[in-house]
């Protein structure tokens, strides 16, 4: 008899428990944030770059966000769409996070975008720049927290011409998206001020012997714009040496050309390269200053953008669950908290985003130079608040199609 | 193998998806698909003994297929579907002029270059494919009828019906006596030419088919994927495709199928435990090689004829 009546009590009591704790567990559970990145493979450095830089400021931050725990799920897209699409199911509809971030390559990004938008859930891009994720292609549910590839190439282009004074630029890209894209946004502003693209020279993605392609640059140039990427920018700026260009002609890029991801492994031969960006860790803020000691400390190594991007999106989605008083399950309103966010003091400057879902933030351009024995992108100059439009009207800019391989069409070559 | 396995896998594949998560489901999804492919690549790798490594091309042009029409002129499923494989097969046809010229390490190594001037195209074309961007936002198909394959479950059985039909048609063909004389073939070319059958020729259709289903493969693949891009022919792909041949089993038909079921759910599975699932992966291809060079069915086929001997000897 004993023995029955404990065990009712024992059934009861755990009825109770159930009923009682489930529903307040569904409610009060961590907030659940997938990672999808390349985390094998050829740009698995980059990959582990933006994983540091997220689980950075989450760690600081104690791993909760607006009063709840956060819980990180990372995935390797081993950068290909098809695995990275399996992934982003997974992160959905098995461990059923609120909120995406990540990825690196375009490609990956529109194979994403419509995903997104079927499963109604918030995805933050801090790394992917294809230019019409935020201009003629958008996806509501797509919130880029990085950059789009031609948004420093306006500046600088403007500056090449008015501020160094160049006249005539030879370009050599890597031939891709997102190489058409930096180079057509530079061809674009240069050649409005007054300047001249007098050769565009295309070389395929993964290409590590210059040699074929600095032979047939144009000696009559006043310089030459570079675009590389990955192992490509490690090989690059020695060859340019190599080849005897350096002595005659200034080498200036694209931001990825001389970024604090392949810096460290550069040697003299990259000093004075310029490259306009949206970060660079010399940059002399308190912030961005207390940022690189801290990193360093952590991981070894100066952030490169890439950490940079990925720190700061941790903390937009924080920034946005606030304001809603962590109620990340109510997708819309925390998507609507996530475009308005608004931040005066992130590393790269202050960030927010236009109506197109593109961050206005600071473009720097930047000059490579020695200090203290290591390579630094000094910031040479400041665009401040420069939005993926420039100067143009929004309506106005996208009458254009989107740059490629021929567009801008070469008119001086 | 026991009549009685085909049956009752069947059954379980048809049984298990209500109970299964949507995840797993699409996990064997891709399996069932990428089954298909392998099976196609089986026919003259296992059949005839002519390894490709340009495989993912007629994948890719199915794929491509899809994606090109449905996106830019709105072609519904049987439209699409008759392309795809028409296109595949026409390429296959192509390419097997070029390709079966040669044999052993040098038809791998013409093969591998047709497969990457197949990637090219799909890279650099980029008024017709979007390049490396790739073309996103492809429909899931639909049949008529008022079926809707948008969710996981119709989807699984779609993919499972012609992850059937591949394989009925794959072994009706091999069992036929022109598999036959694939088979001789690949036992003994020079004997098969002395008793008067034109190998050539046998070789090439056996090719050509090989292309045709594979792009029937990739036509599910871009309706389950809903995004085209290069990477779908790239060498990677054929490797896998290739590799998942060797693992299950060459000849055997089944055997890749379940090889590609297991590299699905161990690339996919065990990633989410460790980030080294690269080294597991690669441990279970060298113990293959090192333990069953036959791969796992060849591996049990030898294991039933080893024991039937003693059996005998009894």
């Amino acid at each position: 008899m004993g023995k029955r009546l404990t065990l009712s009590f024992l059934a009861v009591g755990l009825v109770m428990a159930l009923a009682g704790v489930i529903p307040s567990a569904a409610q009060k559970g961590p907030i659940k944030i997938g990672v999808i990145a390349p985390m094998s493979g050829g740009a698995a450095q980059a990959g582990k770059d933006m994983t540091n830089g997220f689980n950075m400021w989450l760690e600081e931050n104690g791993m909760t966000i607006a009063g709840r725990k956060v819980e990180v799920i990372v995935e390797d897209s081993q950068g290909q769409p098809n695995v990275a699409l399996t992934k982003l199911q997974k992160l959905v509809e098995s461990d059923r996070v609120h909120v995406l971030v990540g990825e690196l390559f375009a490609h990956i990004g529109y194979a994403m975008a419509p995903k997104v938008e079927e499963y109604r859930i918030p995805m933050l891009y801090p790394v992917i720049a294809a230019d019409d994720l935020t201009q003629r292609k958008l996806a509501k549910w797509v919130v880029r927290t990085g950059w789009a590839s031609s948004q420093p190439s306006h500046p600088f282009g403007e500056y090449a011409a008015k501020t160094l004074g160049y006249k005539k630029i030879a370009a050599i890209g890597i031939d891709y998206a997102f190489g058409w894209e930096v180079i057509g946004g530079f061809q674009k502003t240069f050649e409005e001020n007054g300047g001249q693209i007098i050769q565009k020279l295309w070389a395929p993605l993964g290409t590590t012997d210059f040699a074929p392609y600095l032979s047939q640059i144009r000696r009559d140039a006043d310089a030459v714009f570079a675009l590389m990427v990955a192992a490509s920018s490690l090989r690059f700026p020695k060859q340019y040496e190599d080849a005897g260009l350096k002595a005659k002609l200034p080498l200036i890029g694209g931001g990825t050309t001389f970024d604090e991801f392949v810096l460290p492994s550069l040697g003299d031969e990259a000093i004075g390269g310029m490259s306009p960006l949206q970060y660079s860790a010399a940059l002399d803020t308190p912030v961005n200053k207390r940022f690189v000691t801290e990193y360093r400390k952590k991981y070894g190594k100066v952030p490169s953008y890439f950490s940079e991007t990925s720190y700061t999106s941790a903390r937009w989605i924080a920034e946005a669950a606030k304001t809603i008083g962590g109620d990340v399950e109510n997708r819309d309103k925390f998507l609507e908290a996530l475009r308005k966010v608004e931040m005066p003091d992130t590393p790269r400057g202050p960030v927010k985003l236009d109506s197109y879902g593109n961050p206005i933030q600071n473009i720097y351009i930047r000059k490579v130079e020695k200090k203290g024995g290591e390579l630094w992108n000094t910031v040479v100059h400041t665009y401040p608040a420069v939005s993926q439009f420039w100067k143009y009207k929004p309506e106005e800019f996208l009458k254009q199609p989107v740059y490629d391989r021929n567009y801008p069409p070469c008119k001086y070559c | 193998m026991g009549a009685w396995v085909a049956p009752v896998l069947l059954l379980v594949l048809a049984a298990v998806p209500p109970f299964t998560s949507s995840y797993v489901l699409s996990l064997v999804t891709q399996a069932l698909i990428y089954a298909i492919v392998a099976m196609s690549l089986d026919l003259i790798l296992g059949y005839t003994g002519l390894a490709s490594l340009g495989h993912a091309a007629y994948f890719g042009l199915g794929a491509y297929a899809v994606g090109i029409l449905t996106t830019r002129y709105g072609a519904g499923f049987w439209t699409t579907l008759l392309v795809g494989v028409l296109l595949a097969a026409a390429v296959a046809a192509v390419f097997g002029l070029v390709a079966l010229r040669a044999t052993g390490v040098y038809f791998l190594m013409i093969t591998l270059a047709l497969g990457m001037v197949a990637w090219g195209l799909a890279h650099r074309w980029v008024s017709l494919t979007q390049g490396d961007n790739g073309i996103s936002g492809v429909p899931r198909p639909v049949l008529g009828f008022g079926l809707s394959l948008a969710r996981a479950v119709p989807f699984y059985y779609f993919a499972l019906i012609g992850f059937l039909l591949a394989f009925v048609f794959l072994r009706v063909v091999v069992r036929s006596p022109f598999g036959q004389a694939l088979i001789g073939i690949r036992e003994s070319e020079s004997r098969m030419r002395t008793l008067g059958y034109h190998v050539w020729l046998h070789k090439y259709l056996g090719f050509v088919i090989a292309g045709a289903v594979g792009g029937f493969a990739g036509v599910l693949w871009a309706c389950y994927q809903g995004f085209v891009s290069p990477g779908e022919l790239e060498l990677t792909t054929s490797v896998k495709i290739l590799l998942m041949v060797a693992l299950g089993g060459r000849g055997t038909l089944l055997g890749p199928a379940l090889g590609a079921l297991l590299i699905a759910l161990l690339e996919n599975l065990v990633s989410v435990y460790t980030h080294r699932w690269l080294l597991i992966l690669g441990a279970v291809y060298i113990g293959t090689i090192v333990y069953a060079p036959e791969g796992i069915l060849g591996a049990v086929r030898q294991w039933r004829m080893k024991g039937d001997r003693a059996w005998a000897r009894g």
